[in-house]
């Protein structure tokens, strides 16, 4: 018996894969253990339903399917995750590209059957690179849930020795990219401002002079809005950041 | 008598109703007495003089033929084409023959030659008639990009594959929706597979409207409502054929899709003395730039008001209050009954 997760905002869609479900069910027996209707609620509800395999759509408000799939890959054992998807070729093709399984919309029943007969899970790396676009969120790893962090609400992620620090205005977490990864994943919004720090190009208020007194040699901070804490620039990195800034 | 050449595109008469069409004949008619004068004129100075008097002469009977073909057009436009030209051209040379006697009776100067000028204005006629029929045909490729668009963009596959999800779901639930619902998608695949029309009546394409946003409830559920205010709606307007339906479809794509809530859209269809009036509404969502061919659709709709009815027709967008609106304004041309 194998528990299955839906998430499809359609609820007709969601219908439609229960019915195939159940005309398959003498050949691969399945129970529907939960379902979600946009990227969110999957990824709130799935860790908590018990489900080994993820049905899941790749067209969904909020978070799309592919995203969804990079979150959930930090579980413990990782979902099984079968992609369905009305036709859309950019998605199809980072499923090639990562030779990911996906089902077309609508549906063969004898295609789902085949799916979950041979759903070996795809390595944590495949599905974490089901999507190379930045994502809306970042995902934070709790004993039994994953928390969301939205990436627009980030004011500035700084390297410590194991995690990244994700700063936003109310509360700090901790995930466990790689800060580089992290600078090509957001180059559009974040600038680095120091060997171990990126900051929020929509959050910079503007920039201190400090220092200069003693040894402490005069270098610049970036003032960051809403936030009383100051975060050095490196020289290194002085001259590109007053340049992005400028052009904003 | 069937026409030997099936062209799908007919050369069509100009609509001397049509303000587009009355300013071209307008500036094309001065031009060329302008030029005439600087040929004529022996200095710069004496050319301005001339033209002064040759449009004295020549202004009121430019209106003339004006006033005329717009009075004539209903019975013009039945003809065929060239018998069309012909009788455009000799209106043409009979108003003025007319105006020439007229101006000889009240002035004392000597008219120019009566001849002269009713061959000029034979050949200024079908000159003029040459040129508008180039612009449309310049235009005419336009209209088979259009329709070619409006068959591979307007059938998004991503709204038929999810429409034949949500049918195949309903099959044993609600095999009567279902049925229904198939004959809304064939309906639409219909009108959008079709010949092009010259215009269709606006009730027909409210009447599309109406089967689009079946299907698209079907699929979406609580998350769409539309509220449709089209009690003022004059359902024998003319319009081009799929002018409204590819904004509803914008509007449900851009404004309600990537939402969780429920998105409300307002289609608003009136008239308004000689105009017709469409406004759809959608919710706006900034963040969405992911979901791009927007301008294509609008793009696409432009030009095909401009085709149909030249400068007389507006598209706008707009955006404030978290809503998007579309409004489109043509002229109204109700259908003979």
């Amino acid at each position: 018996m194998i528990n299955i997760f839906i998430a499809d905002d359609e609820e007709p869609a969601r219908e439609r894969l229960k019915e195939l479900l159940g005309d398959i069910a003498a050949e691969v027996p399945t129970t529907v253990v939960g379902e979600a209707r946009n990227g969110l609620e999957a990824i709130e509800r799935y860790p908590q339903s018990g489900a080994q395999v993820l049905l899941l759509d790749i067209q969904m408000p909020g978070i799309g399917g592919l995203e969804v799939a990079r979150h959930l890959s930090s579980l413990e054992p990782p979902p099984t995750v079968v992609f369905v998807t009305a036709h859309d070729r950019h998605a199809v093709e980072a499923f090639e590209l990562n030779a990911l399984d996906y089902l077309l919309k609508p549906v063969r029943a004898e295609r789902l059957a085949a799916a979950l007969r041979k759903a070996s899970s795809p390595g944590r790396e495949q599905l974490a690179r089901a999507s190379s676009a930045p994502r809306e969120y970042l995902s934070v790893a709790e004993r039994n849930r994953i928390a969301l962090v939205p990436v627009r609400e980030i004011l500035f992620l700084r390297a410590e020795q194991k995690y990244v620090t994700v700063r936003t205005r109310t509360r700090e977490h901790l995930v466990e990219d790689a800060l580089i990864a992290l600078e090509r994943e957001f180059a559009d919004s974040f600038v680095r401002i120091h060997r171990n720090c990126l900051v929020a190009r929509a959050a910079i208020r503007g920039f201190e002079r400090t220092g200069g007194g003693g040894e402490d040699e005069p270098h610049w901070q970036v003032v960051l809005d809403g936030l009383e804490e100051r975060l050095p620039v490196s020289r290194r990195q002085w001259p590109i950041v007053k340049e992005l800034v400028s052009e904003k | 008598m069937a026409s030997i050449r099936q062209s799908p595109y007919p050369d069509l008469l100009p609509d001397f109703r049509n303000l587009g069409v009355i300013a071209r004949v307008l500036v094309a008619v001065n031009v060329l007495a302008a030029l005439g004068v600087l040929f004529a004129a022996p200095t710069p100075a004496g050319a301005l003089e001339h033209f002064v008097q040759a449009a004295a002469y020549l202004e009121p009977l430019l209106l003339l033929q004006l006033v005329a073909l717009a009075a004539l057009s209903a019975f013009i436009s039945k003809l065929r084409y060239w018998s069309g030209c012909a009788v455009i051209v000799a209106l043409a040379m009979a108003l003025t023959a007319g105006y020439h006697e007229l101006v000889a009776q009240v002035s004392t100067e000597p008219a120019p030659m009566p001849v002269r000028s009713i061959i000029l204005a034979g050949l200024i006629a079908a000159g003029l008639l040459g040129y508008l029929r180039l612009l449309a045909k310049a235009y005419s490729p336009a209209l088979v990009e259009a329709r070619l668009q409006a068959l591979q963009a307007r059938i998004r596959p991503h709204f038929l594959f999810n429409s034949l999800n949500a049918v195949l779901a309903l099959i044993r639930r609600d095999p009567r929706r279902a049925e229904r619902a198939l004959e809304d998608l064939a309906d639409l695949f219909r009108t959008m597979m079709s010949e092009p029309r010259q215009f269709v009546r606006l009730a027909d394409e409210i009447a599309l409207l109406e089967r689009y946003a079946g299907l698209e409830q079907l699929r979406l559920g609580e998350r769409l409502r539309i509220t449709w205010e089209l009690d003022s709606a004059p359902s024998d307007a003319l319009l081009p054929p799929l002018v409204l339906q590819p904004l509803l479809e914008n509007a449900v794509f851009h404004g309600v899709e990537p939402g969780t809530a429920t998105g409300e859209v307002l289609v608003r269809i009136e008239r308004r003395g000689d105009r017709v009036l469409a406004r759809i509404e959608n919710p706006y969502v900034e963040e969405q730039q992911r979901r791009a061919g927007n301008r294509m659709a609008l793009d696409n709709i432009r030009e095909r008001l401009a085709l149909f009815f030249d400068a007389e027709a507006r598209i706008r967008t707009s955006a404030s209050d978290a809503r998007y609106r579309v409004e489109i304004e043509m002229p109204y041309r109700p259908a003979n009954p």
